[in-house]
């Protein structure tokens, strides 16, 4: 859906976006880590199932919510990638952790 | 907890920034908060990191983005606490008060004498069938992308709906060598805006920016489809066709990627939740705080500046953010009340000539009624609680649900995790509809606290002290 252009100077962070590893560039947020990564849904709605995917990619519609670092819910377009950060799509709602 | 400051601003944009250095210079401690990284907000999304990167796309995005580099390094230099990051929750007081955030996973709260709020604008929501589905998102979304990440749309895509935002990224992506397969461009309204034709005409720089986006979209040869009345967009699990309508004819065109747009409107959870009054603009066909010309709300402590006050673009933004400044300085006794009269007097002016833009904008893009109640009862409105624009017309007209908090108790409409964002103006433009009465006669959301979400977890973080008469469980 989305490609980076080049002449891009900034320095390459590794992050694992749905279990592969992908390099982005440094100040990337972890939604824009999942656009580059490919179409489609990046949640599953929690009433319906139905797939969502990043909207507005700055902070007011809350479809990006994702689970990043095993911690669900998070507005993925507002979180900076850093060093190894874990993305994953988020399927319905979120459990509260044991 | 923190020492109390003078000033507290939230949103680092051009108002924000802006209101925080004046602040600063006329002696005023100050503490801004905002949510994204880096300063500049989303007009002037990561400039700074774009200008050490990526120097070269600066020349494509244009001179009215660059601008915002001078600005983000001017407030870095200034004596500000600056807070990047923070999600601000709750505001609390009338006289002084209580702020609560969140930054890097710990909750905190900070006190101050006045608040200036600036969060910006947020794009209209755009309701159309399909627009729930992966590769559909906001033209302001792609050009964040564009701004903060160098990412460009992939594939076939269009950009559908109207306004200078969804031009100006059609000639931003051109000039990168991405080009559209089209632009859809719904009805604008030429015969009304033609009246308020002097005072753009008047405004400095306005009338050659827009001829020349239009002039760059025509030499690239990009295919615009004007007056589309009907959109609809469709897909099994990701957006694959749109159908328009235009001239009396419906086509269909395959796409990977649809970008909407219906202008801007304030973006408004935060002074809603501080129970600002507020009232309806017709022009703008949206809700804004009621403020005096200084940018005081209804509440003593608090001001607001920039789009959140009604929209006025970046540098307009940018000279309410300094009027609201001279206000808090005066408030504080920094300086008189005849001293902030006089100075402020070059930062109104700036205003002032922006603002003689406006008019003709609005009423030029003012979004028809299918864009902002839409007609089609399967579209989605309330895209969290998945409420359809059916469902809400069907429980005012048969439940006789007479508005917005209303609906909430029926559908649970605007109750999911945007809180209303992208829902709150479709569902009381549709109320209003159905009813037969003016929007300002429906009302809004009563959007509570905290705005943006917290754990119970973030909470336990708070330093505050254990209050004498809690009781105990």
């Amino acid at each position: 859906m989305f490609k980076l252009l080049p002449d891009n100077a900034a320095t390459t962070v590794t992050v694992m976006v749905n279990g592969k590893t992908v390099s982005v560039p440094q100040g990337f947020t972890a939604a824009a880590a999942m656009l580059l990564q490919g179409n489609g849904a990046t949640r599953t709605s929690a009433l319906s199932g139905e797939g969502r995917a990043p909207y507005c990619m700055m902070g007011v519609c809350f479809e990006c919510l994702m689970d990043i670092n095993g911690e669900p819910n998070q507005q993925g377009c507002l979180v900076t990638v850093t060093e190894g950060m874990r993305i994953n799509a988020q399927h319905g709602k979120r459990m509260v952790a044991e | 907890m923190s020492p109390p400051f003078d000033l507290a601003i939230v949103g680092a944009g051009p108002a924000g920034m802006a209101a925080a250095m004046t602040a600063a210079e006329l002696g005023l401690s100050v503490a801004v908060l905002d949510e994204q990284p880096e300063p500049g907000g989303q007009i002037y999304r990561g400039v700074e990191r774009l200008a050490a990167t990526r120097p070269n796309h600066l020349a494509w995005l244009g001179p009215d983005y660059a601008a915002g580099l001078e600005l983000a390094r001017s407030f870095r230099k200034a004596k500000v606490e600056y807070l990047d990051g923070a999600k601000v929750w709750q505001i609390e007081g009338t006289s002084a008060g209580r702020l609560f955030y969140k930054r890097h996973s710990a909750a905190g709260i900070l006190t101050a004498q006045k608040f200036l709020i600036a969060p910006g604008a947020m794009e209209r929501p755009m309701p159309v069938p399909g627009w729930t589905l992966p590769g559909v998102m906001t033209c302001g979304a792609a050009q964040t992308v564009l701004k903060a990440h160098g990412l460009v749309p992939q594939g076939r895509f269009v950009l559908a709906g109207c306004g200078p935002l969804l031009l100006l990224l059609a000639t931003q992506l051109v000039r990168a060598g991405i080009k559209p397969a089209a632009i859809l461009e719904t009805e604008i309204n030429r015969w009304t805006a033609l009246p308020r034709l002097p005072g753009f005409l008047a405004a400095p720089g306005y009338l050659g920016k827009g001829l020349g986006l239009l002039r760059e979209l025509k030499a690239a040869s990009i295919a615009v489809h004007k007056g589309v009345t009907h959109l609809a967009i469709k897909g099994d699990t990701q957006a694959r066709e749109i159908e328009y309508t235009c001239g009396g004819a419906t086509r269909t065109e395959p796409v990977d990627l649809v970008l909407l747009h219906q202008g801007v409107v304030p973006n408004g959870n935060l002074a809603w939740s501080m129970r600002l009054a507020h009232e309806w603009d017709d022009a703008q066909r949206s809700y804004r705080p009621v403020l005096d010309a200084w940018g005081r709300s209804s509440n003593p402590a608090v001001l607001v500046a920039g789009d959140a006050g009604g929209i006025i673009g970046a540098k307009g933004a940018e000279a309410m953010g300094r009027v609201a400044a001279f206000a808090a300085a005066t408030d504080a006794g920094k300086i008189s009340a005849g001293d902030a009269g006089e100075r402020a007097n070059a930062a109104r002016a700036e205003f002032a000539k922006h603002r003689g833009a406006r008019p003709f904008l609005d009423a030029l893009y003012r979004p028809q009624q299918q864009w902002v109640a839409p007609p089609d009862a399967d579209t989605m409105v309330c895209r969290c609680e998945e409420v359809r624009a059916g469902e809400i017309r069907r429980l005012v007209t048969d439940q006789l649900c007479p508005g917005p908090n209303q609906m909430k108790s029926f559908v649970r409409c605007g109750m999911g995790p945007c809180q209303g964002r992208l829902c709150g103006l479709t569902t009381v433009e549709i109320i209003a509809e159905c009813r037969g009465l003016p929007v300002k006669d429906i009302g809004y959301y009563r959007i509570r606290s905290p705005i943006k979400p917290i754990t119970v977890g973030d909470l336990a973080t708070l330093d505050v002290p254990r209050r004498d008469d809690a009781v105990g469980l």
